[in-house]
């Protein structure tokens, strides 16, 4: 079956399967940005914007993306170069296998929180897992983003 | 994996529940999330979501959930967080992360009747409906321990009758599945005690609510209480714990609930 979906602002037609998840049909058209690493919608590396709000592309039916409007990190770059260079200047940035997914759950954080206390963070981050380091790096370079401390 | 034939956008409830009828491989989707982790085949999935079923409502009696409310409209929803002591909402906030709450459907969790389901022991404390398009109206309690197959779950109904409730479970790490859940909720002295994930559907402990009920919140009653609620409930043993350790930490976890109300 066809569906339309706006993805980073561009009107493009999906050839899917009503099996198929989003994650998948994402990677075949070409967004690399999308990985796929616990097979458990546990991990957060899949995540996109659907709608605006982040969800688990492996996770979403890839139907239901029809007619929605779809962003992923592709359509970011700016924002996530901006908060990469937070990540870096903490030391926090290491193979860089999770950072599409967890960069985005964290521009979607930015745009819903106000001044979030360091639970409210952790809380929003839950179900984004990074495999090389801990988080306590990752948490310092986000509290500066998002400006608090 | 999961197998889907045919995918299908119902435009009205009536359409939605003959198609239902018409194969019994044919099946209501909510997020479709947690259908992924599972093996089923699927001729037809039907999809409810262009029936604005995704609304959360309020009035002075009740608050009304649309069966197309996702876990995150819960968590954040002004009436779920200014009543019941913030419980319903307290309930979704382990769940994986904001991504899966944000797929996750209510009329998907609470008719699969998921036995790990969080939401539902503290939907169960409180007085809560579900809405069948069939079936009509039913008590949580009752449709939890009766189902009713082949149905259209439409909204999930809350009555404001309980004023403070306490939801309390028990995770090997924060956004995996509780090992124990259980949730109070009081009224006039009229006390409520739920406990799921045992790791069997969310049930109501029926003696320990009623002599708890009416009785002073002492110590002594509430460790009384809680030892009522971990003796008549049943508990197994799978992956994640087993049933002596879910019976221990019920009978703490209730107790905690107590506590707080």
């Amino acid at each position: 079956m066809d569906i339309n979906v706006k993805i980073n602002g561009k009107n493009v037609a999906f050839q899917i399967d009503p099996d198929d998840y989003l994650s998948e049909t994402l990677r075949k058209y070409g967004y690399m940005s999308i990985r796929k690493g616990c097979d458990t919608s546990s991990c957060g590396l899949c995540t996109v914007w659907l709608d605006g709000k982040p969800v688990l592309s492996c996770s979403t039916l890839s139907v239901r993306a029809n007619g929605a409007e779809v962003t992923t990190i592709e359509g970011l770059q700016k924002e996530a170069e901006d908060f990469a260079s937070f990540l870096v200047s903490e030391g926090a940035e290491q193979c860089g296998f999770c950072s599409p997914g967890f960069i985005m759950t964290v521009l979607a954080m930015k745009k819903e929180l106000k001044n979030p206390s360091e639970e409210e963070i952790k809380n929003y981050l839950n179900g984004n897992l990074c495999r090389c380091t801990g988080y306590v790096g990752q948490l310092r370079a986000l509290k500066k983003y998002m400006g608090v401390e | 994996m999961i197998s889907i034939r045919e995918y299908e956008l119902a435009e009205s409830l009536e359409q939605a529940h003959e198609m239902l009828l018409k194969n019994r491989f044919n099946t209501i989707i909510g997020g479709g999330a947690f259908l992924r982790l599972g093996s089923k085949r699927i001729n037809k999935a039907i999809d409810l979501s262009k029936l604005g079923l995704d609304y959360i409502e309020e009035d002075e009696h009740e608050i009304r959930i649309g069966a197309m409310a996702t876990l995150r409209q819960l968590e954040m929803s002004s009436a779920l967080l200014e009543n019941f002591s913030g419980t319903v909402a307290e309930s979704v906030k382990h769940i994986v992360g904001v991504q899966l709450r944000n797929i996750v459907t209510v009329g998907g969790t609470v008719y699969s009747r998921y036995g790990f389901s969080d939401p539902i022991t503290a939907l169960l404390a409180l007085e809560t409906y579900v809405d069948l398009y069939k079936g009509g109206r039913m008590s949580l309690d009752e449709f939890l321990e009766k189902g009713s197959p082949r149905d259209i779950l439409t909204q999930v109904v809350i009555k404001k009758s309980m004023e403070k409730a306490s939801f309390k479970m028990l995770r090997n790490s924060s956004g995996d599945y509780a090992i124990i859940n259980a949730c109070v909720a009081v009224k006039n002295g009229s006390i409520r005690i739920a406990a799921g994930a045992r790791p069997a559907r969310a049930k109501l402990a029926a003696a320990a609510s009623e002599f708890i009920s009416g009785r002073e919140l002492s110590e002594e009653n509430i460790e009384k209480a809680a030892q009522m609620a971990a003796e008549e409930l049943d508990f197994g043993s799978n992956m994640r714990a087993s049933a002596d350790y879910r019976r221990q930490m019920c009978r703490v976890l209730v107790k905690r609930a107590l506590m707080e109300v």
